[in-house]
């Protein structure tokens, strides 16, 4: 029988690696980026994720109440202890892809914060109310970059449609019941197609029709993506145990 | 007003040296008990500033040298910092360093239009955006047509 305080933990810690997974992701850009303002914005947006996932990871680990901190839940566990949902684990290297995600993450973050910032937990309150700031930037980027992409030329269009349907089965495992959940998942799913789909259609773009994917990250079950970025996370931390800047 | 938030508060903001962490609304709060313990609140101004740690060691260095023997500091995040806690006089520091301040923050929770910028250099409205992200989290980063210096605008948050 799990106690409330261990449920909240793991619905805490999903929301947290969420957020560190996608900055992970982020940072993937910087270098790489179509333009030298663009390595900046995708690593601000991505330096902001990482520090929301810091608060709730160190919220999570108090939750569990073993001591753990943020830096050991984040660069100590495998794959299969991580919760966050497939949405943000797979890698990407097609700009458009990399906004399409954005643009489905940011209106899900929105909504989702904007809710917790009222919620009873103060900690989640904190963390949310101030996040829900951060994030509207994220998603008026994205935005933008849709719109920019998908009313552009034929070829952009075509790119970021095909983007569009590539990750839109992913959208669904956001909206599935999680244990401890202090917003209801499903109550989200309306006002979150509120906010994107107004921005599929300026970008003359199609709400793609697909089946949603399987998912599993909140128990646990991930792509096998993950393991390549927890690699990559985790190993100067795990070879070189207490290193410290 | 206690000693203490004197020290602090006359801080410089380690990327912009130009205000006082108390200028820009991060310091909090800062208490001092009758065993001379001083205990520090601060705000970051996004999740993830980089400067937080800076700021945090320090004040508690700016408090150690000055004789306190027990400096604790403490991150709160609620109320959620805005740019309207940054006075008016850092803003003109703000604007005389070469970044545009941020104006009013909009009701409703949505980004702030970026109607018209000011020029940090010539003054000149004609001025542009060219990416809403820009050296740091709480910048972005804008052209002048007019004396065509590119410029960094504090973003309203």
């Amino acid at each position: 029988m799990s106690t409330p305080s261990k449920t909240l933990g793991d619905y805490v810690l999903g929301l947290a690696d969420d957020a560190l997974v996608s900055a992970q992701r982020m940072g993937w850009w910087i270098s790489r980026a179509p333009q030298l303002e663009e390595d900046l914005a995708l690593a601000n947006i991505g330096l902001d994720q990482l520090g929301q996932a810091r608060t709730l990871l160190s919220y999570a680990g108090q939750l569990e109440g073993d001591g753990r901190t943020e830096d050991d839940l984040a660069y100590l566990r495998d794959e299969r202890e991580f919760r966050n949902v497939w949405l943000v684990e797979r890698a990407q290297s097609d700009f458009g892809v990399t906004m399409a995600r954005l643009l489905l993450f940011a209106a899900w973050q929105s909504e989702l914060y904007a809710a917790l910032a009222s919620c009873p937990d103060p900690t989640l309150a904190g963390v949310a109310g101030k996040a829900v700031k951060e994030v509207a930037y994220h998603l008026d980027h994205a935005a933008r970059w849709v719109v920019r992409l998908g009313d552009g030329t034929e070829e952009s269009h075509q790119r970021m449609q095909a983007a569009l349907d590539a990750e839109w089965p992913y959208l669904d495992e956001l909206f599935r019941p999680v244990e401890g959940a202090v917003v209801d998942p499903a109550s989200l799913h309306p006002l979150v197609l509120a906010r994107i789909e107004p921005v599929v259609a300026e970008a003359t773009l199609e709400v793609p029709q697909v089946a949603p994917a399987r998912g599993g990250g909140r128990a646990g079950l991930h792509t096998e993506e993950l393991g390549y970025l927890l690699a990559e996370m985790q190993h100067l931390h795990r070879s070189h145990p207490g290193a410290t800047w | 007003m206690s000693s203490a938030w004197k020290i602090v508060a006359d801080l410089p903001d380690p990327e912009l040296p130009v205000v006082t962490i108390a200028d820009l609304g991060i310091l909090r709060d800062v208490t001092e008990d009758d065993q001379g313990r001083v205990h520090v609140q601060i705000t970051p101004t996004y999740s993830g500033c980089p400067a937080m740690e800076t700021i945090s060691e320090d004040l508690v260095e700016a408090l150690l040298s000055a004789g306190y023997q027990h400096v604790d500091v403490e991150f709160v995040l609620s109320p959620a910092w805005t740019t309207d806690w940054m006075t008016e006089d850092a803003k003109q520091k703000l604007l005389a360093y070469g970044i545009a301040p941020p104006g009013a923050v909009g009701h409703g929770g949505a980004v702030a239009l970026p109607l018209s910028v000011r020029c940090p250099q010539c003054g000149s409205l004609d001025t542009r955006e060219s990416s809403r992200f820009g050296s740091t989290a709480c910048k972005s980063l804008w052209v002048c047509r007019s004396c065509h210096e590119p410029f960094d605008h504090f973003k309203a948050l």
